[in-house]
């Protein structure tokens, strides 16, 4: 059920305030979501003042900035820093993105950081995303086959089988989708979310894959798949450009078809 | 699983409203209201039934401003309803999908039931004057 107050203990507090230094020029205010689960304290956020004529110019880059120079013990995970590992994940400005590919020049007044919408918090900007993995790993993200492998060459497929999975292939489970929608806040517990079903996409299209009649059984049910009220959260947030509502509504096509 | 001390992060509280997000929480709460005025619409109907005094009592609440301006509401909850329906079919037979193809078929959806109703009201008052 859809709970729109946070819990007592989720409930963010004012926080502290770091100061630009007075000689710099070009400054941005980053209000960012803390949460240390040692003190025993609510979340709160604090205000980094950056100077953004000594910082480079991706969110990613003010708060690597932040952690080096104003307040190391603000943490947050990151890898690539290019937009192909999905470590970066957060809510920016209000929506789900990767802050190493959002610039910081495209967001207008203070920049409001908070971790990825409605999910477990282990420390600031960390999400705990056992269930959402736990979820991916239900759809089976494997080929699955019936017949013998063809004992001398690969399980072919032409260019336009491959053309299928280009784009659900580029999925980088970096949460962004999933955690943007509502439905997912209210149901994660029993919807799958546009990740995990985009993932399931993937290989239902999948012309070497043998087990399409199994995967929309599994798929077949009021929450994990149904849920989806094509609310579209997912699509506008997906920072590789994907379109997992789109996916979604496709998946709801073969299950419909399949009757006739 | 989520251990029962950790924080839930923010969620409906700081999601930015897009026209997406908006014109689907607007298609349930006019779903809501609907069923509301489905009440109302069978009250009027068993109003009917029990003759010209309770039908009066009923129409002479309907007609006064709080009750107009609920069928007002009624009336754009009535086209927006089916216009967002119709987009929602569209899904359904997989057109539609792209981001700012999304965008403009709400705007057109928003656009059409205002005018819609707006067309309504002038077609009923028009009739109502003659």
């Amino acid at each position: 059920m859809a709970e729109f107050r946070l819990p007592s203990n989720s409930r963010v507090q004012q926080g502290k305030t770091h100061k630009a230094p007075a000689s710099a020029v070009n400054v941005r205010r980053f209000a960012v979501y803390r949460y240390d689960p040692d003190s025993g304290n609510n979340p709160r956020v604090d205000t980094y003042e950056v100077d953004l004529d000594q910082c480079g110019p991706m969110v990613l880059d003010a708060l690597i900035k932040i952690k080096n120079e104003i307040d190391s013990t603000l943490t947050f995970r990151r890898s690539c820093r290019e937009g192909i590992c999905g470590s970066c994940a957060m809510n920016i400005d209000g929506g789900n993105t990767l802050a190493c590919t959002q610039a910081i020049e495209d967001i207008g007044g203070d920049i409001k950081i908070y971790p990825l919408p409605h999910m477990p918090v282990i420390k600031d900007l960390v999400p705990d995303l056992t269930n959402f993995y736990a979820q991916y790993a239900s759809i089976k993200p494997w080929l699955q086959t019936r017949t013998p492998a063809p004992p001398d060459s690969e399980r072919l497929q032409s260019k336009d089988d491959q053309e299928l999975i280009d784009s659900p292939s580029a999925c980088i489970l970096c949460a962004c989708c999933s955690t943007s929608c509502p439905s997912y806040w209210w149901n994660s517990d029993r919807y799958l979310g546009p990740a995990a079903l985009l993932a399931s996409y993937r290989w239902l299209v999948d012309t070497r894959d043998e087990a399409t009649g199994e995967r929309l059984d599994e798929l077949e049910d009021p929450f994990r798949l149904y849920r989806c009220h094509t609310i579209m959260n997912c699509t506008n947030a997906c920072p590789k450009d994907l379109n997992p509502a789109r996916a979604i509504g496709e998946i709801k096509q073969m299950i419909a078809l399949r009757r006739l | 699983m989520a251990r029962a001390d950790r924080p839930l992060s923010p969620h409906v509280g700081i999601y930015r409203w897009q026209v997406a997000n908006t014109l689907s929480i607007l298609h349930r709460a006019t779903g809501v209201f609907l069923s509301i005025g489905a009440l109302v619409l069978a009250g009027w109907l068993i109003s009917v039934a029990s003759g010209y005094q309770a039908y009066a009592r009923v129409n002479e609440w309907l007609m006064g401003p709080f009750g107009a301006l609920l069928l007002l509401g009624w009336t754009f909850c009535f086209f927006y309803h089916l216009c967002n329906g119709v987009r929602h079919l569209g899904w359904d037979i997989g057109l539609g999908f792209e981001k700012e193809r999304a965008r403009r078929t709400g705007w057109l959806t928003v656009a059409v039931s205002v005018v819609l109703t707006l067309g309504f009201w002038v077609v009923a008052f028009g009739s109502q004057g003659s």
